[in-house]
C-alpha cells in the first residue's frame, strides 16, 4: 500500500523531539536574557530563577496550600456544573416545550462573557471559594446542558424502539438508553468542561481572593515580580496537563465501547 | 377464553390503513398501506414481498404496536394491539443493538428489562451467544463485530425473550449474500426447534419462496394493497441455497414473479418521478 507514505518515527524518537522542543525554548530564553541580555532579565525573567522558585516554592510546601484550594474550586465547579448540566439537559430534551420555551434565554444566558459575572458573584458570595465555583459552574453547567440536551435527542429511533420492543418501560428507557448515550456526548466534552472548571477557579481567584494559584499570579504582578509570574504560570500549566491525563484515563475507561480508528498490530 | 386464545391466529389485521402527513407539508397526506388485511396461523412463516416503498415496514411497526393504524385493527391471539405487542420480537432492518454494551449484555436486556436480576440475565444470555455461534464473543461490543455478527446478536436478542410471534424487517439485507443464506439456514434451524410464527419481510423473492409457508405480495405504493398470496409447499427441512435449484422453486418463483414484476416496474416509475 502506498496511502500511508508519511510514516511517523517510533514513540521514543518523538518523545526525544518534544522534550527537545521545551529545552530549545528554555535555551532561547536563557540566551535571550542571560548571555545576551536582549531582553531584560526584570521583565522577563530568567529561565533558571523561575525553577528555581518553582522547586523552592514545591520543596517549602508553600505552593501547596494554593494548589489544594484551586483543585478544590476546580472539582467543585465540575462536579455541581455536570451534575446540573445533565439534570436540566434531560429535563429540556424531554419537554419540547421547555426547551422551545426558554430557547433564547438559554442562548442570551450563554452568549453572556462569563468573567463579567465574577464580581457580581464576589459581592454574593464572598472572597472564599464559593465565588469561584459559582463562576466555574456557570462555565461548565453549559457545555455539559448542551451535550446531554443532543445526546438524549439524538438517541436513535431505532436502538429506542428495539428497547421498547424488548419489553423495557420508561425507567429503563432512561436507565439503558438514554443514559448511557447522554453520558456518552457528556465524556466527549470533559476535556473541555473540566479546563473551563479550571478557568472559572483561577479567574475568580485573579480577581479577588486571598488563596489560590490566580491569587498568587496577582500578587507577584503587584509586586513586579515576573519570576514569581512565569513560577505561577508554570505550576498552573504542571497542574492542567495532570489534570487534562487524568481525565484522558478517566474517558478510556468510560468509553471503551466507542469505536476507535481502525488500527492494524506493528 | 382461554382455549379460544390458543385457537386464534398468532397475528390477525384486518383492514389496515396508515395514512402520514405528506413529508412536504402543506396538509397533503400520503397512503402507505390501503385496507390490508391477513393472518398469520401459529408456528407459520410468512413473508411479505414487495417492491420498495410499498409499505411493508409500516405493516410490521402496525403489528408491532408501534405505530396505530389510521383505520383497522390489529390482533394479536385474539387480543388487540395497543400499545407495544408484548407476544411479539421485532428484527430490525437498520442496527438496533444498543453501542454502549456488549454482545452479551445486548442479549440479556429483554431479560433485565423483564425483570430477570442482571448476574441471572447474563447466565442465561451465554447459551444464546452461543447458539447463533458467537460464543467467546460476549465481551465485544457492536462496533467490534462484524455486520453478520451482529445480526446473530439481534437475533438472539429478540429470541431470548420467547416471543410468540417473530416480525422481521428485511433482517438481512444489508449482508453479503454467503452470509445471508448462512443466517437464513441458521434461522430455519432455530424456527424448527420451536416453531414460532414468523412475519418475514423481504424485497427479495428468492428468500421468501425458501423461508416460508406462505408468501404474500403487496402492489407498489402508494396506497399498497395485498394482491396476491402464495402457498409454499416445499419440503422441509430446506436448505436456502439447494432449494433455488429444485424445479418446484423455479416454478413457484415464475408464478409469483410474474405478478410482482408489474408491481415493481410500477414503484420504480413512481420514484423516477419523484
Amino acid at each position: 500500500m502506498r496511502s500511508h507514505a508519511k510514516r511517523l518515527p517510533s514513540r521514543p524518537v518523538i518523545l526525544l523531539l518534544q522534550v527537545g522542543v521545551l529545552v530549545g525554548f528554555f535555551l532561547l530564553w536563557h540566551v535571550l536574557t542571560v548571555t545576551t541580555n536582549l531582553l531584560s532579565p526584570f521583565f522577563f525573567g530568567t529561565p533558571l530563577a523561575v525553577l528555581e522558585r518553582t522547586f523552592k516554592d514545591f520543596a517549602s510546601g508553600a505552593i501547596w496550600y494554593h494548589l489544594g484550594i484551586t483543585l478544590l474550586e476546580t472539582a467543585l465547579a465540575f462536579g455541581i456544573g455536570t451534575v446540573a448540566g445533565i439534570a436540566f439537559g434531560f429535563w429540556f430534551a424531554r419537554a419540547p416545550l421547555v426547551s422551545v420555551v426558554f430557547d433564547p434565554y438559554i442562548k442570551a444566558v450563554n452568549a453572556l462573557p462569563r468573567v463579567v459575572l465574577a464580581p457580581i458573584f464576589a459581592l454574593w458570595l464572598g472572597l472564599g471559594i464559593w465565588s469561584k465555583v459559582a463562576l466555574g459552574v456557570t462555565l461548565v453547567f453549559f457545555i455539559v446542558f448542551f451535550n446531554v440536551y443532543q445526546g438524549v435527542k439524538e438517541v436513535s429511533p431505532v436502538v429506542l424502539a428495539n428497547a421498547r420492543m424488548l419489553g423495557a418501560n420508561s425507567r429503563d428507557l432512561f436507565r439503558h438508553v438514554y443514559l448511557p448515550s447522554a453520558l456518552s456526548w457528556v465524556f466527549s466534552s470533559l476535556h473541555t468542561a473540566v479546563g473551563f472548571a479550571m478557568v472559572g477557579a483561577v479567574v475568580g481567584e485573579y480577581l479577588g481572593s486571598s488563596a489560590g494559584l490566580g491569587y498568587r499570579i496577582h500578587q507577584a504582578e503587584g509586586v513586579f515580580d515576573t519570576v514569581g509570574v512565569f513560577s505561577g504560570m508554570l505550576v498552573l500549566t504542571i497542574f492542567v496537563v495532570a489534570i487534562d491525563t487524568v481525565v484522558t484515563l478517566v474517558e478510556k475507561r468510560l468509553l471503551h465501547w466507542r469505536p476507535q480508528e481502525a488500527q492494524t498490530t506493528h | 377464553m382461554a382455549e379460544a386464545a390458543a385457537m386464534a391466529p398468532a397475528l390477525c389485521l384486518e383492514g389496515v390503513t396508515c395514512t402520514f402527513p405528506s413529508p412536504d407539508g402543506r396538509g397533503r397526506t400520503y397512503t402507505a398501506v390501503q385496507n390490508a388485511s391477513f393472518t398469520v396461523a401459529a408456528g407459520e412463516f410468512v413473508s411479505i414481498v414487495g417492491p420498495t416503498g410499498s409499505g411493508k415496514s409500516t405493516l410490521l411497526n402496525v403489528a408491532a404496536g408501534l405505530l396505530r393504524p389510521s383505520a383497522g385493527r390489529a390482533l394479536s391471539f385474539g387480543q388487540p394491539v395497543t400499545g407495544i405487542n408484548p407476544q411479539a420480537g421485532y428484527m430490525f432492518q437498520a442496527e438496533a443493538l444498543m453501542p454502549w454494551k456488549s454482545a452479551l449484555e445486548n442479549v440479556a436486556a429483554g431479560l433485565e428489562f423483564r425483570g430477570v436480576p442482571k448476574r441471572e440475565a447474563l447466565d442465561r444470555a451465554g447459551p444464546w451467544l452461543a447458539r447463533v455461534g458467537l460464543e467467546g464473543f460476549g465481551d465485544r461490543f457492536p462496533h467490534q463485530l462484524s455486520g453478520g455478527m451482529r445480526k446473530r446478536v439481534a437475533l438472539a436478542q429478540t429470541l431470548i425473550v420467547d416471543p410468540k410471534i417473530v416480525l422481521m424487517d428485511e433482517p438481512f439485507s444489508a449482508l453479503d449474500i454467503q452470509t445471508r443464506q448462512m443466517m437464513e439456514n441458521e434461522l430455519l434451524d432455530l424456527w424448527a426447534a420451536d416453531r414460532k410464527s414468523v412475519v418475514f419481510i423481504t424485497h427479495d423473492l428468492e428468500e421468501a419462496i425458501a423461508m416460508s409457508d406462505r408468501v404474500l405480495v403487496l402492489s407498489a405504493g402508494p396506497g399498497s394493497r395485498l394482491i396476491g398470496e402464495y402457498r409454499i409447499t416445499l419440503d422441509r427441512p430446506r436448505d436456502v441455497a439447494e432449494i433455488r435449484m429444485t424445479p418446484q422453486f423455479l416454478a413457484l418463483h415464475k408464478e409469483i414473479w410474474g405478478q410482482l414484476r408489474d408491481e415493481v416496474l410500477k414503484g420504480y416509475a413512481q420514484t423516477k418521478l419523484r
